[in-house]
Parts: structure tokens; C-alpha cells; sequence
């Protein structure tokens, strides 16, 4: 699987939404699905994902699909 | 009676400060009073108020305190059935709410920016007892209309309290998420207002970077969580943030794991700031106990001492009091703050003070030799669940009306449903969220093989999740 499809596999998981509904353009409280709960379930997910830790401003920074991808490729995660 | 009729001596200084805007002490009680002369259905008035951590809110909040009204706080996301069902249970003569709600339709009386305030067509002629002020939901999440009254001197009694055990000055700066439809949340208001302290009010959460630009820009002084609070602050790195304008942290809610009160504990001591480990319930208005932090360390696991002016003490099963150490009883609080009663009709708000300024907790504690006491139990089926209390039986009751057979268990922050048959558990947990705004992830459904049954018929909650981990 590549990386934006594990990506994308994390969100629709932690959030509970379908895979079709994770784009770009997702962004942090658009949908009741993401609050803060989620988010936390979100960040531990991709740590496990991709077997790294995000840091404080990383966590509070990914505030949407597309800014996760761009935290991730820090990490050395290639999309 | 009148309560918070004296915020204009404050003058100049700042009350409440939003992404927006900044609003004065003379300016809000204007705003506040302008709402208040809108009251004029009959000389005591039952206002609900849909809140939101906005100016406009807490004006109405204030104008209908200020004026001797009564007031009912609900969230403004509620759930349109459980609003069409407070509504018709307590018939209130106004409604204020943000302007797309139109509860009573949009024939506003009174507008403020994104709010309207609403007149029923149909209020109730019954008479509000004359010392009641606010009413507040104890479980409103799980569509119980139960609603606890409290009297204005309760509200001020409470919020005297706070500000004397915390020392909250004309200075402070507090920064929150929490609605004000939460008792802790309105406890913090409440309390600032008194001291003509600043609020500053935010609707981001404590892991978005707005929070903490908000925060750092306006220079906050205390800020306050439910346990989960402390535990996403936790993840992102909070006990390695420099914060020099934070004095204190508070914390109630429920309780906070030992590891928790000791990290935060331990962050408070090193730079030099408090970190208060707070005990309390809708019922006692909002506050019943606190940790003093030079404490916190030492008995991380208790729930402190009562506030000022109120008493703790411990009954067994007989209603007698226990006075040795560390033998577990129902806390009894008594207090000014303690509520006059529950309500769960109308007729019921007529009703006087049937608590004489004691209430039976419901939870389970002891003290230790020093007298601090340590919570240990809950005698009712209640969770909390982002540090507001869920009532088990209520969703319990609700999905057997949907047809399933289960029962509802878990801990704190941690819901559990046992069913016996397979059921849609996506759709499920979907259709919990919407109705209870459970997050999903707080949700854990297990299979069980049977529901075990106590001796008299009773579900055996214990048997059924004694091997259950959540």
C-alpha cells in the first residue's frame, strides 16, 4: 500500500468516515467526526502507522489531510 | 434574588475578551441590562438560553440574573428533540438563541448580533418560586429533562468561594474551552465576574494552535480541564511548554489518574506556579471540595478539604455518620451552594427549597487521619464522559426502544455496551454520536453469551463486564 492510501486508511479509521470522504480539503472540526477526541485517536494512529512520535507542534498543526501529509514528509515519508 | 447587580464598579477593565473583541465591565452590564428590560412577560421569568462562549450569550445569561429572572443554560449544538422536550416540559416565556435556531419560529423581540431572543406563544401561567435563579441540566447529553434549581445566593455563595480558595484578583486572565452550560465552566465566569477579573473565550480546543496563540497573545493566567483535558495537554508536549504568564491550572471533572496529578503536579512545582485538583457537582451549584496544591504531591489520589464555608462529612448505610478514617460511606456536603432541589415538571420550579442546604453526593469516599477525603465510588450508574456525567440507564433504555438487548457499563471516559446477538456496529456508534455526542472512540461494544441477572431480577452489571478490559 502506498502512503497516501495507509494515510487515508488512518483517517477514515480514527474518524470513523467512509474512505471516499478523506481528501485534501478535509480540515480539523469541518465534521462533527473530527473533535478532539478523534484528533488524539488520529495522532496515535499515525505514530503507529508509520512508527514515529509527532511532536507538539506537529499535533497541533495537523489540522487537516493534506497538512498531515506535509508534517509526515519531515518524517521522511514520502507521498 | 439579584446576582451579579454590582459588575458596572468595575468600570473600565476588561471582562470578557473573544478572538473579536474586548468588552468592558460597564459595557457588559449594558448589554446585559438592555437584554433585561426585553423581560417583561410577567414579573418572574423562565429564560432559556442556548450558550455559546460568546459575548452575546453571557449578556443574556447576566441581563436575566441581574434582573431577578430565571435562567436555563443549554448547550447550543443540543439535539432538536431533546430542545422540543425541555421546551414543552418547563414552558419557558422567552428563548434566546442564535438567530438560525427559530425555535419559536423568527418573530424576534430582540436581536444582538447572531442571537434573537424569541417569546413562547405558549408559556406556562404557572408561578417560579420566588429564590429560584438558574437552572442547570445534570445529564443533559442523554435527553433526561431532570434539571437541578438553584437559588441566586447559591450561584453567589459558590462563586465567593472560588475566587477566596483561588485567589482570583482584578488581574487574573482565564482562558476556556468549557461551555457555559457546564457547571465547571459557568463556575469559572461566575467566579471571574465577581472578582472583575478578565475571561478570555475561546471555542478551540486545547490541541489547536489557535488556543495557544490566543493564549500566549492575551497572556493568560489559569486555565481549566476535565481529566481528558490533562490528557491530551499531556500528548502534545504541555510539560515542556514555557508559559510565563500561567499562574495555576485547575482541574475537575472527574477524577484524574495519580500519574496525571503527579506529572501536573510536578510541572506546577518546578515553575513555580499552583495546580488544584478540584471536586464538585451541578447539584452544590458547581464546587464542593479542592486539593490546596501544597498538597498535590503528597495525596495525589485525594479530592481535598471542603471550599469555604462548606463541611464534608461520611454516612454508612444507616444514614450515621462515620468518623474514623478510611472507612468508606455515601459524602454528604452541606453548603449555601447546595441546590433547593431537582425539577422534572413544571409545577416543580414552583416548589421551595426542599435541601435545607445538605445533599447526599451519591459517591462513595473516606478521609484519611488528616481529614482529606478520597473519593472511591459512585453509588448511581453514572459515567463521566468528558467530564459530564451520562447516565447509563438512559441509553440503556434507549437502545432497548430500538429493539437491542444490552447493558451499558465502563469507566470514566470509557463506555461499554454488552449485547448478546451481533449488531451494526458502525451505524451504531454513528447513531450514538449524533444523539449523544459520543465520539466513537470512547465507544467499546463486546459480545457477551447471556445478561446476567442479580437474585431479584437485576441486571448484574459487575458479572457481565468482570472480563471486560476498556
Amino acid at each position: 500500500m502506498d502512503s497516501t492510501s495507509k494515510l487515508k486508511q488512518v483517517f477514515a479509521d480514527s474518524l470513523g468516515l467512509p474512505l471516499e470522504q478523506i481528501t485534501d480539503d478535509l480540515k480539523y472540526h469541518s465534521l462533527p467526526e473530527w473533535d478532539s477526541i478523534a484528533h488524539m485517536s488520529l495522532v496515535a494512529a499515525i505514530d503507529d502507522t508509520f512508527s514515529i512520535t509527532l511532536s507538539t507542534d506537529d499535533v497541533i498543526n495537523l489540522s487537516s489531510f493534506a497538512a498531515a501529509k506535509e508534517i509526515l514528509t519531515k518524517y521522511g515519508v514520502n507521498f | 434574588m439579584k446576582v451579579f447587580d454590582s459588575i458596572e464598579k468595575f468600570a473600565e477593565s476588561t471582562a470578557l475578551v473573544t478572538g473579536l473583541e474586548s468588552i468592558s465591565y460597564s459595557k457588559l452590564a449594558t448589554l446585559a441590562d438592555t437584554f433585561a428590560r426585553q423581560l417583561t412577560a410577567k414579573p418572574k421569568n423562565l429564560v432559556f438560553i442556548l450558550c455559546t462562549n460568546t459575548v452575546v450569550a453571557i449578556a443574556g445569561y447576566l441581563g436575566t440574573l441581574r434582573s431577578d429572572n430565571v435562567a436555563l443554560l443549554l448547550a447550543a449544538d443540543i439535539d432538536v428533540q431533546l430542545l422540543a422536550n425541555l421546551v414543552d416540559t418547563y414552558q419557558p416565556d422567552y428563548i434566546w438563541e442564535p438567530k438560525n435556531t427559530n425555535t419559536f419560529g423568527d418573530k424576534a423581540i430582540y436581536t444582538h448580533a447572531n442571537y434573537q431572543l424569541v417569546q413562547n406563544p405558549k408559556p406556562s401561567e404557572e408561578q417560579l418560586n420566588p429564590d429560584l435563579n438558574l437552572l442547570l441540566s445534570t445529564s443533559g447529553s442523554t435527553g433526561n429533562p431532570k434539571l437541578v434549581r438553584l437559588k441566586g445566593e447559591s450561584v453567589l455563595a459558590n462563586a465567593q468561594a472560588i475566587v477566596a480558595y483561588l485567589a482570583i484578583t482584578r488581574s487574573e486572565k482565564a482562558i476556556t474551552t468549557l461551555p457555559l452550560n457546564y457547571t465547571y465552566g459557568l463556575s469559572i465566569l461566575n467566579s471571574h465576574l465577581l472578582a472583575g477579573a478578565t475571561m478570555l473565550l475561546t471555542d478551540h480546543s486545547v490541541i489547536t494552535k489557535d488556543f495557544w496563540q490566543f493564549f500566549k497573545d492575551q497572556q493568560a493566567t489559569s486555565f481549566s480541564g476535565v481529566p481528558y483535558t490533562y490528557e491530551l495537554l499531556k500528548r502534545i508536549g504541555f510539560l515542556d511548554m514555557e508559559l510565563p504568564s500561567l499562574r495555576y491550572m485547575t482541574q475537575a471533572g472527574g477524577k484524574l489518574n495519580a500519574q496525571l496529578v503527579q506529572d501536573f503536579g510536578s510541572y506546577a512545582q518546578t515553575k513555580g506556579i499552583k495546580f488544584y485538583v478540584m471536586y464538585g457537582q451541578t447539584e452544590a451549584t458547581a464546587r464542593i471540595a479542592y486539593l490546596p496544591p501544597e498538597y498535590t504531591l503528597v495525596k495525589p489520589t485525594s479530592v481535598g478539604k471542603a471550599i469555604p464555608g462548606g463541611n464534608l462529612s461520611i454516612i454508612n448505610t444507616n444514614g450515621n455518620t462515620i468518623t474514623k478514617p478510611f472507612i468508606d460511606g455515601e459524602l454528604v456536603y452541606r453548603g449555601v451552594n447546595v441546590m433547593m432541589g431537582y425539577a422534572t415538571s413544571r409545577t416543580d420550579l414552583a416548589k421551595g427549597d426542599e435541601q435545607n442546604g445538605t445533599l447526599l453526593t451519591g459517591d462513595i469516599a473516606h478521609f484519611d487521619e488528616d481529614g482529606f477525603c478520597y473519593i472511591t465510588g459512585r453509588r448511581k450508574r453514572f459515567l463521566k464522559m468528558m467530564g459530564v456525567l451520562f447516565n447509563l440507564d438512559d441509553l440503556e433504555n434507549f437502545l432497548k426502544q430500538q429493539g437491542y438487548e444490552c447493558a451499558c457499563g465502563g469507566k470514566d471516559d470509557a463506555l461499554c455496551i454488552a449485547f448478546t446477538k451481533q449488531v451494526p456496529e458502525k451505524e451504531l456508534k454513528r447513531q450514538l454520536q449524533q444523539k449523544y455526542k459520543l465520539n466513537p472512540n470512547v465507544i467499546t461494544i463486546v459480545y457477551v453469551e447471556e445478561l446476567a441477572r442479580t437474585g431479584t431480577g437485576k441486571m448484574a452489571y459487575e458479572q457481565i463486564f468482570r472480563n471486560v478490559t476498556v
